[in-house]
């Protein structure tokens, strides 16, 4: 099925629930990766909005994407919690090591690993804890094998 | 029966190598010929132990902690199925003195129960309430509420009874109750550890706020990032239909919005919109989703509604000093060496949670400062440790309007630069501010730009700071604009020397 196959047939499934706005977007960016362009005149026409309103609330999510991200996605959460233990350091320091690279870097507003920061996430569910610069090198190294 | 050990599959123990445990639990008891029951419980949110391993040795759960992959095969060895001794050993996980110490009232069951296991849930005490609230009229439910003295634990600490009295009085077809489970605050994380450890507890409370105001229809609002605690709900709710009865809950997932946390910006992404405040009034409980009556509550506020209903406003009540009533699980992040979750009863000072409790800095560097309530909350220096943990008292502290929001407590250690965590504050609330108030949009922005100014040496910036605070706190349509001045202002006024 192509993406837009694909985006159709997930506005058919959820199109009917009340506010199914986000719900959508969720379905089509964990299939697709990303919210394609193309597909919001889809959404709006499936939903009776108007397209200024599917872009709207694309735009205002930082959770939504729409384009692609890389090969990985890490957040490393920049919160209170984290900066007490060093998460600026180790921000300042992912940037460093993905610069260049086909790595996404985003900073996160905490992952309630707050008692065993700094903490990141790779793509979505790999969770990490007390990640120094040594061990966020390590975690990359690993990622990077394991293609 | 088959010998039990516990892994928990909480997201904080997950990040310290809870899978690969559990994963080599399973290898080994394979290897070993030994039949084994692996469950994947909660945290009990002691998380320099973590991975905690449990195990149950004639009904009572020893435990051994932290625990690496490579610990395994020794344990194993050691025989610790059976309790044998270990260096990791902690012995009867219920008299460890972190959890000794402890009344765990609504997280009581987390790190106890199989979270996916409804069975197991009715085994330990769970129904009770939802059983009475159903032999009961709406009226007697919400008195028995309003009795219990529970206010909510989001953050306002509005009394919960009076907000179901005004959903319950307001005519209507239709109503709803949304749960608030969008966990934003940095320092918090109860919320998640009751998804992930106990979710029919939520679902319980939800089903019996439904009975109270005459709602059949409730919605869970999780944040994006926690995709883990997604997970356990989905599971839980995918038990739970027939238990619930007529009344349906769905999970409605979050996407990295903090002011979604805001109820009325809640309702808004719900409604498949951008999370932008509405002016109050109407409030949501007269005018609420798709312009219903609806209840919204904080998760933690869900929960502790079974047992209230099981046991009595009175026994609740009991709990807690003055006006707050009840329970706190407070928790205690940051620059602290033994950081988890504590859930006490209204009335420990902030020093208690902090030394007796927390065991002062990881860093082991004397604490500086604490910020209580999350990103909107108050920075306290040590000369306010003394501070006792009630609502009243915090907001009474210097002033600034503080509060214990959601119960997070963040510690910070001599090196934090205060100006720069003044910064922050207007920085998050530039990046987050949903741009419906110009005081908030605007404000924080010029916010950070004043702080820069002070920070590279134009001190008489500082009236002009205190001039913007004042402006946001008073004009913002919502908490996001109106409370990011305390942060600032507590720091201006209680580390005045990092400004200089």
């Amino acid at each position: 099925m192509d993406s837009l196959a694909r985006v159709a047939s997930i506005i058919e499934q959820q199109h009917a629930r009340p506010g199914a706005l986000l719900p959508i977007l969720h379905e089509i960016q964990d299939a697709l990766g990303c919210i394609p362009p193309d597909s919001v005149p889809l959404i709006a026409q499936g939903l009776n909005l108007s397209r200024a309103e599917v872009h709207g609330v694309i735009s205002y999510y930082a959770h939504f994407r729409q384009t692609p991200p890389g090969r990985h996605v890490v957040r490393v959460c920049c919160a209170e919690a984290c900066q007490s233990v060093g998460g600026e350091a180790l921000a300042e320091h992912a940037r460093a090591r993905l610069a260049g690279s086909d790595v996404t870097l985003e900073p996160v507003y905490c992952l309630g690993l707050c008692a065993i920061g700094p903490a990141l996430q790779i793509d979505e569910t790999k969770l990490h804890a007390r990640v120094t610069p040594e061990k966020f090198d390590a975690l990359i190294e690993a990622m990077e094998a394991a293609r | 029966m088959k010998p039990t050990i516990l892994v928990p599959g909480d997201a904080a123990a997950l990040a310290l190598g809870a899978e690969a445990v559990a994963a080599v639990v399973a290898s080994e008891a394979a290897q070993r010929g030994m039949a084994i029951e692996l469950v994947r419980n909660g945290s009990r949110g002691m998380f320099w132990l973590e991975p905690l391993v449990d195990v149950v040795v004639g009904g009572e759960r020893i435990a051994y902690g932290p625990v690496t992959a490579a610990d395994v095969p020794g344990l194993f060895d050691a025989g610790f199925i059976s309790g044998g001794a270990h260096p990791l050993r902690l012995g009867p996980t219920q008299q460890i003195p972190y959890l000794a110490r402890q009344q765990r009232v609504t997280m009581r069951r987390v790190g106890c129960v199989d979270p996916r296991s409804l069975d197991d849930y009715l085994a330990n005490g769970g129904g009770a309430g939802l059983a009475r609230a159903r032999a009961m009229p709406a009226a007697d439910i919400v008195r028995i509420v309003t009795d219990s003295g529970l206010r909510g634990r989001g953050g306002a600490a509005f009394p919960t009874g009076i907000k179901w009295r005004t959903v319950l009085d307001a005519p209507a077809a239709r109503k709803y109750v949304v749960c608030n489970a969008d966990e934003g605050d940095s320092g918090t994380f109860s919320d998640r550890m009751l998804l992930e450890g106990d979710p029919f507890g939520l679902l319980e409370g939800m089903a019996i706020a439904g009975l109270a105001v005459g709602a059949a229809q409730g919605y869970i609002y999780v944040r994006s990032e926690y995709p883990h605690a997604i997970a356990a709900l989905e599971a839980a709710l995918a038990q739970a239909n027939e238990w619930l009865g007529s009344f349906r809950i769905e999970v409605r997932k979050g996407a990295g919005s903090y002011v979604c946390g805001e109820e009325t910006a809640m309702l808004e992404s719900i409604e498949g919109r951008r999370g932008i405040v509405r002016a109050k009034p109407p409030l949501p409980a007269i005018c609420g989703l798709f312009g219903q009556p609806t209840v919204i509550n904080n998760l933690i506020t869900l929960a502790s509604v079974p047992d209230i209903l099981a046991r009595g406003a009175g026994w609740y009540r009991d709990f807690g000093v003055g006006r707050s009533r009840g329970t706190l699980p407070f928790q205690l992040a940051g620059n602290i060496r033994y950081g988890g979750l504590v859930e006490v009863p209204f009335g420990l000072t902030l020093r208690q949670l902090l030394y007796d409790f927390g065991g002062g800095s990881r860093s082991g560097r004397p604490l500086r400062a604490v910020q209580v309530g999350g990103p909107l909350g108050a920075y306290l220096p040590a000369s306010q440790f003394d501070t006792v943990l009630d609502y009243e008292a915090f907001a009474a502290l210097g002033g600034v309007g503080a509060g214990l929001g959601h119960g997070g407590i963040v510690a910070f250690d001599d090196t934090v630069d205060m100006a720069k965590q003044a910064r922050y504050a207007m920085k998050f609330c530039a990046i987050e501010s949903c741009g419906k108030c110009t005081p908030c949009r605007i404000g924080s922005t010029r916010g950070v730009e004043v702080i820069d100014r002070i920070r590279g040496g134009q001190h008489e910036q500082i009236d002009l700071l205190r001039e913007l605070c004042e402006t946001m706190t008073h004009g913002s349509l919502c908490a996001m604009g109106s409370m990011t001045p305390i942060p600032v202002t507590s720091a201006l006024n209680h580390f005045p020397e990092d400004f200089r």
